[in-house]
């Protein structure tokens, strides 16, 4: 990039402004009063808040039941990023495939990522409501004891596949623009060299898609940590027995049900910490194995 | 070892569109042919057809004594070589050079020796363990053609292998081609747009256009004897004049001494044929007088563009720098064995 110099001094902080007052009312201003919040305590009548420097964070990390809720933050992001990554590159490889019609299919399987998360969650909760889903009559006629209410690991399941069924479109356009990407010389000089089926995919085309891969999971790692209270708080409530309480489902929870402001920022600084490493050591270490062409 | 045989093979695309148009065609075994035409003309889709990469609407293509129409291409036993290399971006040389070989179980030390060997003929060894991004053009060419040459296969296709190297590599490359396929001695089928490299190059070369072949024959063959005009402006830089001849002739003339057929027909003369004389002259069989429109000087030797009265072009060479300016008025003449004479068709008469 050319440096510009503007001649103007003015004009190239009016350009900017509307950005930087957008991140600065949304992202610094909320950030920096949960920061503030953190080390406060309210008194049990919340009158007045005192400063008590770190026991929000000491009361939060030894809190067992805080330890769960990131085991099950771990889960439920590793399972959504992998369930809908996978997904949606079979169905991309296939829509690969197809000559006629290509449109007609891509809008189709775009539509999903339309959805919000709360319609979405509804409308897996209402296929799979133990009282009148569809589904799950089905599964119980099937010999399947389906009760999502009372199973955590069911519960666990069914919010997976809801989180990840809308992250799916998503995933699939990037992927079918990650194979187009791919030369076509470079699948027949594959194919000329003996390589075919799963086989190819798995030496040349995977390995091509790193950096849409790469991408990808850091996209959906965020997306299952934050973007999916919508889901959970419509499907499950973060239940039975907080089985799918994850970290911001349990922020919203302290600090807005339980109105624990001050273990609510806590935890909510204690996510940002977390997510800002997470995508710190992606970039560093994964993206290092990825091939760039 | 293998020789390549088609036999009135066909494409067509969407059910009426014939890219190619029954080619029939035998390259015996350890021949380097190139097919050469303008782009368009079927010249890689006939290649592509060979390698199994698009399949054919009719006919049959043979190499060795096997029928291969519904072979795989990996089952094929042929090694392409494409434009822009196709290598593996993800893969180090080596790598790149023993997939094919993986991918058909050959044993683990075989694979070191055939790439070694490789290594060493094409002098890629110090870059084995690079990928391809940090090679140059001409050193990723060489490992194209190292992928090709560890398969040791029955056939090596070429599709313009050198078009993405710049003028002085692509010259050494093609002599190195030519020495690689010679010593190794497999057959091989080449794909040119350039006219230089497909003479060059070929033990046979084959003139393609419009999905058809126009004239198959060495490359000398067909600069001394185009069978069509097309074959005639193809081959030979610069191209051939093509004076057509009507009923009154436009400041030319031709002698008795030259066989003319029925009708219309076209004369066709090299530049390098034709020389300056005197007005007076009488020892040449076709004579014409042009005013010099521009002249190329491209150092032993200009090429003087001439036109005649009514805008026509000839052009024709004169050794050294041209004495002449521009809109002198010159006599040129050439002798009937150096005439190319062409009926209505467009075919050779003479």
């Amino acid at each position: 990039m050319q440096p510009v110099v503007f001649p103007n001094k003015i004009l190239p902080y009016l350009l900017l402004a509307p950005q930087i007052v957008l991140t600065v009312v949304f992202f610094f201003w909320p950030a920096s009063q949960a920061l503030y919040q953190s080390v406060l305590r309210e008194d049990p009548f919340g009158l007045k808040s005192g400063f008590v420097g770190l026991a929000n964070f000491r009361a939060v990390l030894s809190n067992p039941d805080y330890l769960h809720s990131l085991k099950v933050t771990v889960v439920f992001s590793l399972s959504t990023a992998l369930l809908s990554m996978a997904v949606a590159l079979l169905l991309a490889t296939a829509a690969d495939r197809v000559v006629r019609g290509k449109n007609i299919y891509r809008t189709l399987l775009i539509w999903p990522y339309a959805v919000a998360p709360a319609v979405a969650g509804m409308l897996w909760l209402f296929m799979f409501n133990p009282a009148m889903g569809t589904f799950a009559y089905m599964l119980r006629r099937n010999g399947v004891a389906w009760d999502p209410l009372l199973n955590g690991d069911q519960a666990m399941a069914l919010v997976i596949v809801a989180a990840a069924w809308k992250q799916i479109s998503y995933n699939f356009l990037f992927f079918v623009a990650g194979l187009q990407a791919i030369p076509k010389s470079l699948i027949e000089a594959a194919s000329i060299d003996g390589a075919r089926g799963a086989r190819r995919f798995w030496t040349i085309v995977f390995p091509l898609l790193a950096p849409t891969t790469f991408f990808l999971l850091v996209v959906n790692t965020v997306y299952a940590f934050f973007d999916t209270f919508g889901i959970i708080h419509a499907v499950t409530g973060g239940g039975p027995a907080k089985a799918t309480e994850t970290l911001v489902y349990k922020v919203y929870n302290d600090g807005f049900v339980n109105l624990n402001l001050g273990s609510s920022a806590a935890q909510s600084v204690i996510l940002m910490v977390i997510v800002v490493a997470l995508t710190a050591f992606q970039f560093r270490f994964v993206e290092k194995r990825v091939h760039y062409s | 070892m293998a020789q390549i045989t088609l036999n009135n093979v066909r494409k067509v695309y969407g059910g009426n569109i014939e890219a190619i148009k029954g080619v029939s065609l035998q390259i015996d075994d350890g021949e380097l042919v190139v097919l050469v035409g303008p782009s368009g003309c079927g010249k890689s889709t006939l290649l592509r057809m060979i390698a199994g990469l698009e399949s054919i609407s009719s006919g049959e293509i043979a190499i060795g004594d096997r029928t291969v129409n519904d072979l795989e291409p990996a089952e094929r036993d042929i090694a392409m070589v494409f434009q822009n290399y196709a290598l593996y971006p993800h893969m180090t040389v080596h790598q790149n050079l023993a997939y094919g070989l993986k991918n058909r179980n050959t044993p683990k030390d075989e694979i070191e020796r055939r790439i070694a060997k490789a290594a060493k003929t094409l002098e890629i060894e110090p870059y084995l363990q690079r990928k391809p991004r940090q090679l140059s053009g001409g050193q990723r060419q060489r490992v194209a053609m190292g992928r090709a040459i560890v398969r040791e296969p029955a056939a090596f296709l070429f599709d313009e292998p050198l078009s993405n190297l710049d003028a002085k590599l692509r010259g050494q490359m093609r002599i190195e081609i030519k020495r690689l396929q010679r010593s190794l001695g497999t057959t091989s089928v080449y794909v040119t747009h350039d006219q230089m490299e497909a003479m060059t190059l070929a033990d046979k070369l084959v003139v393609v256009n419009g999905g058809q072949i126009e004239q198959v024959g060495s490359p000398i063959e067909l600069y001394e004897k185009p069978a069509t005009t097309f074959v005639a402006t193809f081959i030979g830089s610069p191209s051939m004049n093509l004076l057509k001849h009507a009923e009154t002739l436009e400041g030319w003339s031709i002698s008795a001494n030259v066989p003319k057929p029925k009708g219309a027909f076209t004369i066709g003369i090299r530049p390098e044929d034709l020389a300056v004389c005197e007005p007076t002259a009488t020892d040449f069989d076709f004579t014409a007088k042009v005013r010099i429109d521009s002249i190329e000087l491209v150092g032993a030797e200009s090429y003087v563009h001439g036109k005649f009265a009514n805008g026509q072009d000839l052009v024709f060479r004169v050794p050294g720098r041209s004495v002449r300016q521009i809109d002198d008025h010159v006599m040129v003449g050439a002798k009937a064995k150096d005439l190319h004479v062409f009926d209505d068709r467009g075919r050779r008469v003479a």
